[in-house]
């Protein structure tokens, strides 16, 4: 029984009022003495326990074969001060990068809140990612230790040698006695089976480092954008406000961890609220997610459009698999207005667009309850974010209802993102005027809703996860018959778009459809799923300018069938 | 003409190749859930389909390429006869 003394899990809501975005005003909300730092793992599990809340239920994890695991905030607190201890007992210290290979099992969410209680840095990666994937982000956070499972622990073990600074490999699933053998730099942890221990969490203030998410860019290797533990203050808020999350929801969002909803939203903000997350560790199947949704009386759903359009696809839910849902949200890429009109007739609600990036760290322009959808639009700015639409030429803010410009925010707030690992110029380049820029295109129309146009620079989003043509075009070129190549993306009905690559093949290797599923399989195997090449067109030789540089809009624009620009740059 | 058994062990076959990254060495069978388990990524049925399409020389329709379809080499069975294949 709860003493009646015991203080809310967060200060409740004046009934019908907005929460407060004001730092100070969220700081009370959490239990935050003003200006008192605080550590970001602490604050999602200790926090609670402290205040009598430790019984609460917090994780329920269900695998593909039925497995069901439930974990309370008092588990989460115990979990994680087991996994902080075995980190420094391994030399570990606070500003190491220690990397979260995994899939979404326990151990996920128990290191993560670990590795922040040690003042170490979380650098989740997405379990799918190949081994070349994986070695170049491994090998530019020049990471500590990775954490892994037995699935994935070979791509590591593929790449380790050339990564000097990787001290260990933590393997989380080794049973005693039991294969894969343990080799050297590697060790073995798993919180549920280790003794308690105790663990005096790094002192953080706002500023300190906490999550290292890699994304991809035009030109270069993938960035590492650098979050904070004062992140959490955006968090909080936009979960309150826009997932419209209270501590009595059972929340689940499908995004994984190795992308920033999944670490923002899938751990940080549903936390700070004291909400139960429901964690679903299979792939996509719409008769099992509606019900995986049915029998956890699934109240809050926060999901992607690809994900949504394969719904589409698939047979609809009986009526009584949905009574418990109360509101859907949706992140990663516009969400198409079929998919918004489906979503109303067939789940009873609609999805709730919602727009940011892995820099923003949390959510900038939404849709929220109480202010009418226009299907397509990505809603309005959230309290406390300033948006604009800059002139491409001027970055000037362009005031013409439904004139395309650059999408752009006005900096600070809590979650911007402190930089990019090791490439402070670039960091410094997404800030022009006084504006951080996006990269994104956008409009806003006379009533204040954002629309999203397009990207500004060759960027492919597909399913929601932004694929950097570069990467793709570097490990086409490792294909023995390739000789040159230009990746773009394509539209398609379900990822929204894919990538498709045009290929100069090398002399003496005939064009086939058999070498086209070749090339993707190869770029599937070195790189992700996501990088595939969903098209292949083999040509003669690719667009390029007179200084050599291929011409990848001319490209882009041929599969959107828009205007291809000026070509006054072009070769021949 | 190959019997559904046949069908079956050629996309396993192929799996077991060119997935064995993903796999890593877990067996598989023709009822093994691959898309729904989280064994083979969503994304990645565009390769297998090109496989099938050029293996059976037939044409997956889009709307046809659903999770549930690829989910298993007997509903990829499933999907080629209703199709046509032959």
């Amino acid at each position: 029984m709860k003493d009646p003394e015991t203080p809310p899990v967060v200060a409740p809501l004046p009934s019908g009022s907005q929460p407060s975005y004001e730092t100070g005003a969220l700081r009370l909300a959490l239990g935050l003495a003003p200006g008192r730092p605080f550590n970001l793992g602490t604050l999602l599990s200790d926090r609670l326990c402290e205040q009598g809340h430790g019984g609460r239920l917090a994780l329920v994890w269900e695998n593909h074969g039925g497995l069901r695991k439930d974990f309370t905030f008092d588990d989460l607190r115990r979990y994680s001060d087991v996994w902080a201890a075995t980190l420094a007992d391994l030399g570990i210290v606070a500003g190491d990068r220690v990397c979260l290979f995994l899939d979404r099992v326990p151990d996920l969410y128990f290191a993560f809140l670990g590795i922040l209680k040690l003042g170490a840095v979380a650098q989740p990666l997405f379990s799918q990612f190949m081994a070349d994937a994986l070695e170049v982000r491994l090998a530019d956070a020049d990471t500590r230790a990775v954490i892994t499972t037995a699935r994935h622990v070979e791509k590591v073990r593929s790449v380790r040698a050339r990564l000097p600074g990787l001290a260990w490999v933590i393997l989380t699933d080794v049973k005693p006695g039991a294969a894969p053998v343990l080799g050297a730099g590697e060790t073995a942890m798993n919180a549920e089976s280790a003794p308690a221990r105790a663990f005096t969490p790094f002192p953080a203030s706002d500023d300190s480092p906490s999550l290292l998410h890699y994304t991809s860019g035009t030109t270069g290797r993938p960035k590492g954008a650098q979050h904070v533990h004062g992140s959490v203050l955006s968090q909080f808020a936009t979960t309150r406000h826009v997932l419209d999350l209270r501590p009595e929801d059972v929340y689940w969002c499908t995004a994984d961890p190795g992308w920033v909803t999944g670490t923002s939203y899938g751990i940080i903000g549903p936390w700070a609220v004291g909400a139960t997350q429901a964690v679903f560790e299979a792939g996509f199947s719409a008769p099992r997610w509606y019900d995986f949704i049915a029998r956890h009386r699934v109240t809050v759903f926060y999901t992607a459009p690809t994900a949504i359009r394969m719904l589409m696809k698939s047979p609809p839910p009986a009526a009584e698999q949905l009574v418990s849902l109360r509101h859907m949200c949706s992140v990663g890429e516009p969400l198409n207005p079929a998919a918004v009109l489906w979503a109303e007739k067939t789940m009873g609600r609609p999805f709730y667009d919602t727009y940011w990036q892995t820099e923003t760290g949390a959510i900038m322009i939404s849709n929220v309850p109480g202010l009418p959808i226009k299907p397509g639009s990505m809603g309005k700015p959230v309290p406390g974010i300033e948006a604009a639409i800059l002139d491409a030429q001027t970055h000037r803010p362009i005031t013409t209802p439904g004139a395309a410009g650059l999408l752009a925010f006005r900096p600070p707030w809590p979650s911007m993102f402190r930089g990019y690992f090791k490439a402070e110029q670039t960091y410094k380049g997404k800030f022009v005027g006084g504006y951080y820029l996006t990269g994104d295109r956008g409009s806003v129309d006379g009533d204040g809703y954002y629309w999203f146009v397009g990207r500004d620079d060759d960027v492919i989003n597909t399913a929601g996860h932004l694929v950097g043509p570069f990467e793709v075009e570097s490990a086409l070129l490792r294909h023995p018959a390739v000789a040159e190549s230009a990746a773009v993306s394509k539209p398609d009905p379900t990822y929204g778009e894919v990538v498709k690559s045009f290929i100069v093949l090398r002399p003496g290797h005939p064009g086939s459809d058999e070498l086209k599923l070749d090339i993707m399989n190869f770029v599937r195997k070195h790189l992700s799923p996501l990088a595939m090449p969903h098209a292949i067109d083999f040509v003669d030789k690719l667009p390029k300018t007179r200084s050599g540089k291929i011409l990848r809009r001319m490209l882009r624009a041929q599969e959107w069938g828009e205007p291809v620009g000026d070509l006054s740059s072009l070769d021949d | 003409m190959p019997d559904d058994q046949q069908i079956a062990q050629t996309i396993l076959d192929y799996i077991t190749r060119e997935y064995a990254d993903a796999l890593q060495g877990a067996p598989i069978d023709a009822n093994t859930p691959l898309i729904s388990s989280g064994l083979i990524d969503s994304l990645s049925m565009v390769s297998l389909k090109m496989f099938l399409d050029q293996t059976y020389c037939v044409r997956i329709p889009d709307a046809e390429a659903s999770a549930e379809a690829f989910d298993s080499a007997s509903a990829l069975v499933t999907l080629l006869r209703r199709l046509g294949v032959k």
